[in-house]
């Protein structure tokens, strides 16, 4: 069974999303330390990308500044290897396709199991092309993580049915970052995905206060959080920590219901 | 199982967000369906010669041949089109395929603006709104274009994201593609991005080679011993290229904008320069750093400003059947005055770049051989620009 089944076994799963490198490394490392602490159950860890066409103008932000930072990627593999030494949690990376094939899509996947990364999130892979990774994640065991989009309709069965780690559900059209409603059909979507797989769902894309943390986590099992947590990194810098961890509680609290 | 669709050697394919995934679908559905259509087609050969002005001239530039002594040299005048560039034939293609999808409303990037004009002309002609994605950078460099669109009727949205130049533009046009699909269509401009895009680009860029074949025919009785053309993206190169792609003797050859050269970081020579990877939608050949981050380009063209090349073209290249060859700023600037001065026509900063391999080419020839050169727009836009790379400040 996957690692990140285990995430999911104890109730609701929050999941937190941090830009590795923004605005250093140490602060990445510590937030991630914190969000451990107060309640996350797998952290998605984001490998910056010049051109990250799926996100908003938060996380796009975060992507510039650890960039101009120099944070190279086996910088972030270093980063977890350190992290490893008392993080436990699962752990999964968000990246963009070239960041993967770039370095050899090989390599990038064999190093991604040998430093304890359990799952993979590339949202510019759609099921059409994850024959491009999922030779090398399933050599690894690895779980490259499917995306299902409120746009995706008769497709959702054909994705879930092949689905490993979680499912992630994108609450709604639009990139990343905030946003007060969310696409109405998730139930359905939820539905049709138990149709055919047990694997878990969680719902991501502009959730950003206990409230609708509180009201995902009853559709689905987890709850992904990025945005609002890379906005408090961008305001307070190398003093966000704390305030991540402290945010990070509230809505794990919040998905318990 | 994977759907082997819109693949060309190993470049293209469709790597996007779930989110677009069913809208691309429908785009490939729409467009099997209306390519075979006889009314759509009768619809847009009658946009294409009652508004677009085509065919384009096909025009002997007889003192530029004699001024080189070498082959024979024709142009391929696709600045006479109305709008002045080679991409109207594209947008007329897209927007009326929108249309019968029942989209109401186009977006597009651009990079020089002429693309973007395009679009807003064409949205204006079928009633449709417009949205067009310019990088910041490039709206002051083509501040005239981004006047003729507003007054089109489109709303111009500058981009500040990144390089702020084509590249983020795509970017962005992508991203409002997924916040609104329903009654939007991306008017994606170049033979680039996720299928069905690349070949949908080719098809109606196509017209071009159809028509030089038949006028070259019919003026010389034969076929050219080359064609070139200007690659940005690679759709007006495409579309002179693709009609001759299967007469091997015929040489295609793509000019590259590479800046201030190829041995330098100030490039957008992609072919020469680049390694493969995948961005924007497609696997091809793309400028990047050792870790796959994109390489901010230069080119004084703005239009040809990107860090990336169709995947069609990534394919001739590696099989050989096309020539991708890097052009300076200022041999294209060189071109771009020669043209004016030689044949009286004031090519388009990106087709400098064509005219001015030319240069170096046509006196290596005999006169009994014949280049074609796609002229791919108008260069009244770069007038300025120009102006001030030759020290001379003058306002609009």
């Amino acid at each position: 069974m996957s690692k990140i089944a285990s995430a999911f076994a104890e109730g609701k799963a929050f999941i937190p999303f941090i830009t590795c490198g923004d605005p250093d490394l140490a602060t990445t490392a510590a937030a991630v330390r914190e969000a451990v602490k107060n309640g996350a159950d797998l952290i998605e860890l984001g490998i910056p990308f010049s051109d990250p066409t799926a996100e908003g103008p938060v996380i796009q932000g975060a992507n510039i500044r650890a960039l101009s930072g120099g944070i190279k990627t086996k910088d972030v593999f270093d980063l977890v290897r350190e992290l490893r030494k008392d993080v436990t949690i699962p752990l999964v990376f968000m990246t963009y396709a070239n960041v993967v094939f770039s370095y050899g899509s090989e390599k990038f996947i064999k190093t991604c199991s040998e430093i304890g990364i359990d799952g993979l999130i590339i949202p510019d892979i759609p099921y059409e092309e994850k024959e491009e990774f999922q030779p090398f994640c399933d050599k690894y065991d690895v779980d490259l993580i499917s995306m299902v989009a409120p746009t995706s309709e008769e497709r959702v069965a054909m994705i879930a049915k092949e689905a490993k780690g979680f499912i992630y559900i994108v609450s709604s059209l639009g990139v990343t970052g905030m946003r007060s409603s969310f696409s109405s059909d998730l139930d359905a979507v939820v539905a049709k995905i138990r149709e055919v797989t047990d694997v878990p769902c969680a719902i991501g894309f502009g959730i950003s206060n206990p409230e609708q943390a509180k009201k995902m986590a009853a559709v689905a099992d987890g709850v992904i959080v990025g945005s609002a947590v890379v906005k408090i990194l961008e305001e307070k810098g190398v003093d966000a920590p704390s305030s991540v961890g402290a945010f990070i509680k509230e809505m794990k609290d919040a998905c318990r219901g | 199982m994977t759907n082997p669709a819109g693949r060309f050697g190993i470049h293209g394919g469709q790597y996007i967000p779930e989110t677009l995934m069913n809208a691309v679908n429908e785009l490939e559905e729409a467009y099997n369906h209306y390519k075979n259509d006889p009314e759509f087609n009768r619809e847009l050969t009658e946009l294409f010669n009652e508004y677009a002005n085509r065919p384009s001239l096909l025009y002997y530039a007889k003192k530029m041949t004699e001024d080189l002594g070498g082959a024979k040299i024709y142009l391929k005048r696709e600045d006479l089109n109305h709008t002045g560039a080679h991409k109207v034939n594209n947008v007329l293609g897209q927007a009326l395929l929108a249309k019968k999808m029942g989209k109401t409303r186009l977006i597009a990037e651009t990079g020089a603006g002429q693309h973007g004009v395009a679009t807003a002309t064409a949205a204006a002609l079928f009633g449709m709104e417009c949205v067009v994605f310019m990088g910041e950078e490039d709206t002051i460099r083509q501040a005239l274009n981004v006047y003729r669109m507003r007054l089109l009727g489109a709303e111009v949205i500058p981009v500040k994201t990144g390089t702020r130049t084509l590249k983020d533009a795509v970017s962005e046009a992508m991203r409002e593609w997924t916040t609104r699909i329903d009654d939007t269509h991306y008017c994606l401009g170049s033979v680039m991005g996720p299928h069905p895009f690349p070949t949908i680009v080719r098809d109606f860029q196509a017209v071009i080679s159809k028509e030089i074949k038949e006028q070259i025919l019919e003026k010389e009785g034969r076929l050219p011993d080359a064609v070139l053309a200007c690659v940005g993206g690679g759709s007006n190169a495409i579309g002179s290229f693709y009609h001759f792609i299967e007469d091997k003797d015929v040489k295609l050859i793509g000019c590259e904008a590479a800046g201030r050269g190829i041995d330098t970081f100030e490039t957008a020579a992609t072919v020469n320069t680049g390694k493969l990877g995948i961005f924007h939608g497609m696997k091809s050949y793309f400028c990047q750093d050792e870790d796959g981050q994109i390489a901010p380009v230069y080119s004084i063209s703005a239009g040809l400003d990107y860090p990336g090349v169709g995947p069609e073209h990534a394919n001739l290249h590696d099989i050989g059947r096309a020539q991708y060859v890097p052009v300076t700023d200022e041999e294209a600037v060189q071109a771009f005055e020669y043209l004016s001065k030689m044949e009286g026509i004031i090519p388009a900063i990106e087709s400098a770049h064509a005219v001015a391999y030319a240069r170096k080419l046509a006196p290596t020839m005999s006169r009994d051989q014949i280049i074609v050169i796609t002229i791919s727009g108008r260069g009244d836009k770069d007038c300025a620009a120009i102006a001030r790379y030759r020290g001379e400040d003058i306002h609009e």
